[in-house]
């Protein structure tokens, strides 16, 4: 079976202008977003502490936030978690006598108001100093991945190909950022992880894109550079749409059941293999056309091999 | 024609029985068992088997049998009761000199035990346990390293008889105020020919001659290396006390140390335990001068100030007799009133040294001071810091009656419990510098668990899904793929377990994402093959065109994404570290296997054939 029936010639690169206005928009209201409300950092980057508590019977929300109320935790955010049995309770960096064992004092108070076992299934702490760091080593993490990658495509292939791959990237983690951002979806340290995958994810599809856009530009001997960037795109579609649908595939078996823990690292991969398709085809290429690449720079240049002339030209 | 040379084959085959191989044992479960190890005292040998044999058979106990490993025993049951209560019975049996903990043995069959092969590590993750970041106090192990130059500062000016005013410890340096600039500069030349891990700068202190120590560069690293490394030495042998199987204590930067216990359900016991910095210090009762007098300001030059536990101050002598590193081993007991008390060996020196001053001090009153040093959250100007305390509380004073030495009693404790720990923590001997733990990570047995089923779930669906999408797509070249994809699975799971990694459930979601990218790869080359057919070629150059073609382009997409993959490894703190290693096993295999695999077996399919209809 063919995903898609012999040859296509869809003229991607005639709507690059909407595609570039849409991807401006999406990037304006993801910045906007980021600006305004920022992200929903979790305990990982802001610190404190995260208790997930299982009940036998089911919770009473309201109930549990008294309890930890009349304990002193006032700051405590409570929610369920997965199921009408679980609880995920969040504390913030407060004053207390010992950070640490918050959350062996928040179990044995619920445990106190309650007859049957409570079983925790996870308590997480992170101390404000630790928080910090990760955000200031997740920040560079990302920068030098983008640098290394700049540098490597900068080598393979010319250096509009390379500003163009790193334009994507930014444009795909703007959006799954944005997204997070706009949705308060919970920004953790496996949803970061998350999103350097979906740098190298994107940059897997723009490479395998200018690689047919080079190879192209060699072979076909007339047309304008947008035809040619066309012919390139419509040839690796049928095989970007594959790899994009068996990622998504995997991905989202991660999502449905991979267990609460992954969702957010799952929906960001989801966000990123989805944009980076797009991105790859609209954003990468766009942008190296508009950069005006030409035959004329993908042509190697011809070494001289003779080593019987001098350095002035002449011979002897 | 479309060959492999008979060596690539040969390659290929041998790659493969070696994968299968070394990722078989993950393939046999785990048996639930008792690891005995040497603690204090015991040794692990024969005749402990023997014993721990009869033991568990007194109370008829039923075992699947006791192996001798490296320095431990383990003994394995066939469910996790008999364990519990086959680990109470050898509690009760050998306590005291063995550490007996539980523990998982893998039941790897012989055969393949032989060859080194193991199942791959679970991380705590998945089998449950918790994971503790602790930052090393190092201000106050400079602090520490400071106060005992000061004294020996104060030694070395008395007998080399210069008169100094006072001796000051700051937090970075010590002052040392003389009565004339004759005296200072006698001494700065003296301390700084004895010294040469200190820098001495001469000043003047108000109207009094001066001088600044402080520690040299090299001094203050080596200070905190060796605060690092003597707490990693006493949170070793804590965990030792507590009875863990497996325990993991590292070294992190410059000053923190990661601690794993796997398994461990009192995450609060645990805690308290590192976490203290309880310690003992044995010192004479200043009887001569009033407490009112001490309260009210006038506080003897060679006495301090204390509190007893029931907030009553009382004067002490600033000589400390004994400090709790003398102390080679403790254990809680009753004494004759049935209340709790700690019965205390102490070392060559130690015994030496108090045998001594309590000779002397026969009918003198004598008090133990119990320090403990804790560490607060405050909100101080709108920024959460810090602040340690140290709290120092008599526990008890008694009239020395005889000439102690090597063993005694110390009593005044509150419980049983307070004497078990303050034991404990003895036995363990006293961190170098106070640590606080800036990250927990506990999951729960019960967690662990379902992290593994549904860890092993989506892997698995997902990876049906895969297989159905290929075989409909690309039909026989569909399924080589398929195969491919298989090995490459086996492939993963066999470097993870040769190479004794840690699989975590980030590692899962780097295998799932691998199984995904890994399929790219084989797109790319039948897409290539369909195209080379599509204008024209023959069915063998197209094969040869789409796999010459699609090499560049796949080399390229998995060094970015391993450019990625390594950046990741590098920032990794735990799990994001398990995502990128089996991200970046599995770009390395998924080259393998989707290039050199999938050819191989495509030309075992056409390659003899002269002119073959391709099922692509």
């Amino acid at each position: 079976m063919q995903l898609l029936k012999e040859q296509t010639n869809f003229n991607f690169m005639g709507k690059r202008k909407i595609a570039a206005l849409f991807s401006l928009i999406l990037i304006v209201i993801a910045i906007a977003s980021l600006v305004t409300q920022s992200l929903n950092f979790g305990i990982d980057f802001t610190g404190g502490t995260m208790i997930e508590v299982a009940y036998q019977e089911e919770t009473d929300l309201n109930q549990i936030r008294n309890t930890l109320e009349q304990a002193g935790f006032e700051n405590a955010i409570v929610q369920n978690f997965g199921s009408i049995h679980d609880v995920l309770i969040r504390l913030p960096v407060i004053e207390s006598e010992n950070m640490a064992e918050l959350s062996n004092q928040v179990v044995a108070t619920l445990q106190a108001e309650h007859s049957t076992p409570i079983d925790v299934r996870r308590a997480e702490f992170v101390g404000p100093q630790v928080g910090e760091e990760l955000t200031e080593q997740g920040g560079l993490a990302m920068l030098y991945a983008l640098i290394g990658i700049l540098i490597y495509v900068s080598l393979r292939f010319e250096y509009r190909f390379a500003i163009g791959s790193v334009v994507a990237l930014v444009h795909d983690v703007l959006i799954t950022l944005g997204v997070f951002s706009l949705f308060q979806l919970e920004f953790d340290l496996t949803v970061l992880a998350a999103i350097l995958a979906i740098i190298g994810y994107s940059l897997n599809d723009t490479i395998v894109v200018f690689d047919r856009i080079r190879e192209t530009f060699l072979k076909v001997r007339k047309g304008s550079s947008e035809e040619i960037v066309n012919r390139a795109l419509n040839d690796t579609l049928s095989r970007t749409l594959m790899t994009s649908i068996t990622t998504l595939l995997v991905v989202i078996s991660l999502f449905l059941f991979g267990g609460e823990v992954i969702h957010a690292f799952a929906i960001a991969l989801i966000l990123g293999i989805v944009v980076g398709t797009y991105s790859s085809i609209y954003i990468a290429s766009n942008t190296v056309l508009a950069m005006g690449v030409s035959k004329a720079d993908l042509i190697p240049v011809e070494k001289d091999n003779d080593q019987n002339i001098n350095e002035d030209g002449s011979q002897v | 024609m479309n060959h492999y040379p008979l060596w690539k084959n040969l390659l290929i085959a041998a790659i493969i029985v070696i994968g299968i191989f070394y990722a078989l044992p993950n393939l046999y479960g785990d048996d639930p068992a008792v690891q005995v190890s040497a603690g204090r005292q015991g040794t692990v040998d024969l005749a402990l088997v023997s014993k721990v044999e009869a033991a568990l058979k007194a109370e008829s106990i039923s075992y699947k049998r006791a192996e001798l490993e490296d320095d431990r025993l383990m003994v394995r049951f066939a469910d996790a009761d008999t364990q519990l209560k086959a680990k109470d019975v050898l509690h009760n049996a050998i306590k005291g000199d063995y550490i007996i903990a539980l523990n998982l043995a893998p039941t790897t069959p012989g055969w393949l035990a032989v060859f080194g092969a193991e199942p791959m590590n679970l991380g705590l993750d998945l089998r449950g346990g918790v994971h503790f970041l602790m930052e090393v106090d190092m201000d106050a192990a400079v602090k520490l390293s400071l106060n005992s130059y000061a004294s020996e500062l104060r030694t070395l000016l008395r007998d080399e008889k210069i008169r100094y005013k006072k001796i000051q410890v700051g937090t970075d340096s010590v002052i040392v105020g003389f009565r004339s600039v004759e005296h200072r500069d006698s001494a700065e030349s003296i301390i700084s020919s004895q010294y040469d891990q200190l820098e001495i700068e001469s000043m003047e202190d108000g109207a009094i001659p001066s001088v600044t120590v402080k520690l040299t560069e090299v001094a203050l690293r080596e200070t905190r290396s060796l605060a690092l490394q003597q707490n990693i030495v006493t949170l070793r042998n804590r965990i030792n006390e507590l009875g863990v199987a497996e325990p993991t204590v590292q070294q992190q930067g410059e000053g923190r140390i990661v601690v794993q216990l796997p398994g461990i359900q009192d995450t609060a016991q645990a805690k308290k335990i590192l976490g203290a910095t309880a310690t003992l210090e044995f010192r004479l009762v200043d009887f001569e001068h009033d407490v009112k007098d001490a309260l009210n300001g006038r506080v003897p030059a060679n006495s301090k100030l204390f509190q007893r536990r029931d907030g009553r101050p009382i004067l002490l002598s600033k000589r400390v007799m004994l400090t709790g590193e003398h102390i080679i081993n403790a254990a809680s007991t009753l004494d004759q009133n049935g209340s709790a008390a700690v019965s205390i060996t102490l070392d060559g020196k130690g015994a030496r040294a108090f045998s001594n001053i309590t000779r002397d001090n026969i009918g003198n009153p004598m008090a133990v001071v119990f320090i403990e040093s804790k560490s607060e959250t405050r909100e101080i100007d709108g920024v959460m810091v810090k602040v340690r305390r140290q709290i120092p509380e008599v526990i008890n004073v008694a009239t020395i009656r005889d000439q102690l030495s090597k063993k005694f009693q110390i009593t005044g404790l509150d419980s049983t419990t307070e004497a078990r720990d303050l034991a404990l923590l003895l036995r363990a001997g006293a961190l170098a510098a106070p640590i606080d733990i800036v990250e927990e990570r506990t999951v729960g047995p019960s967690l662990g668990q379902d992290n593994i089923d549904q860890g092993f779930n989506s892997v698995m669906i997902g990876f049906v899904f895969v297989l159905i999408f290929m075989a409909i797509w690309y039909r026989v070249f569909g399924l080589v793929a398929n195969l491919a994809l298989a090995f490459n699975l086996v492939l993963i799971v066999a470097l993870l377990s040769m190479l004794q990694a840690t699989l975590t459930l980030p590692g899962i979601a780097g295998i799932v994402l691998t199984v995904g990218m890994a399929v790219d790869a084989n797109v790319l080359i039948f897409e290539r093959i369909r195209e080379e057919l599509r204008i024209g070629n023959s069915p063998q150059a197209s094969i040869n065109a789409g796999y010459e073609k699609a090499f560049s382009t796949i080399a390229d997409a998995n060094v970015t994404t391993l450019i990625a993959a390594v950046v990741l490894f590098g920032f990794g703190t735990g799990s994001i570290k398990g995502f990128a290693v089996t991200l970046i096993f599995g770009i390395a295999t998924s080259m393998f296997t989707a290039i050199m695999g999938t050819r191989a077996v495509i030309n075992l399919i056409y390659g003899h054939k002269n002119r073959p209809t391709l099922s692509i």
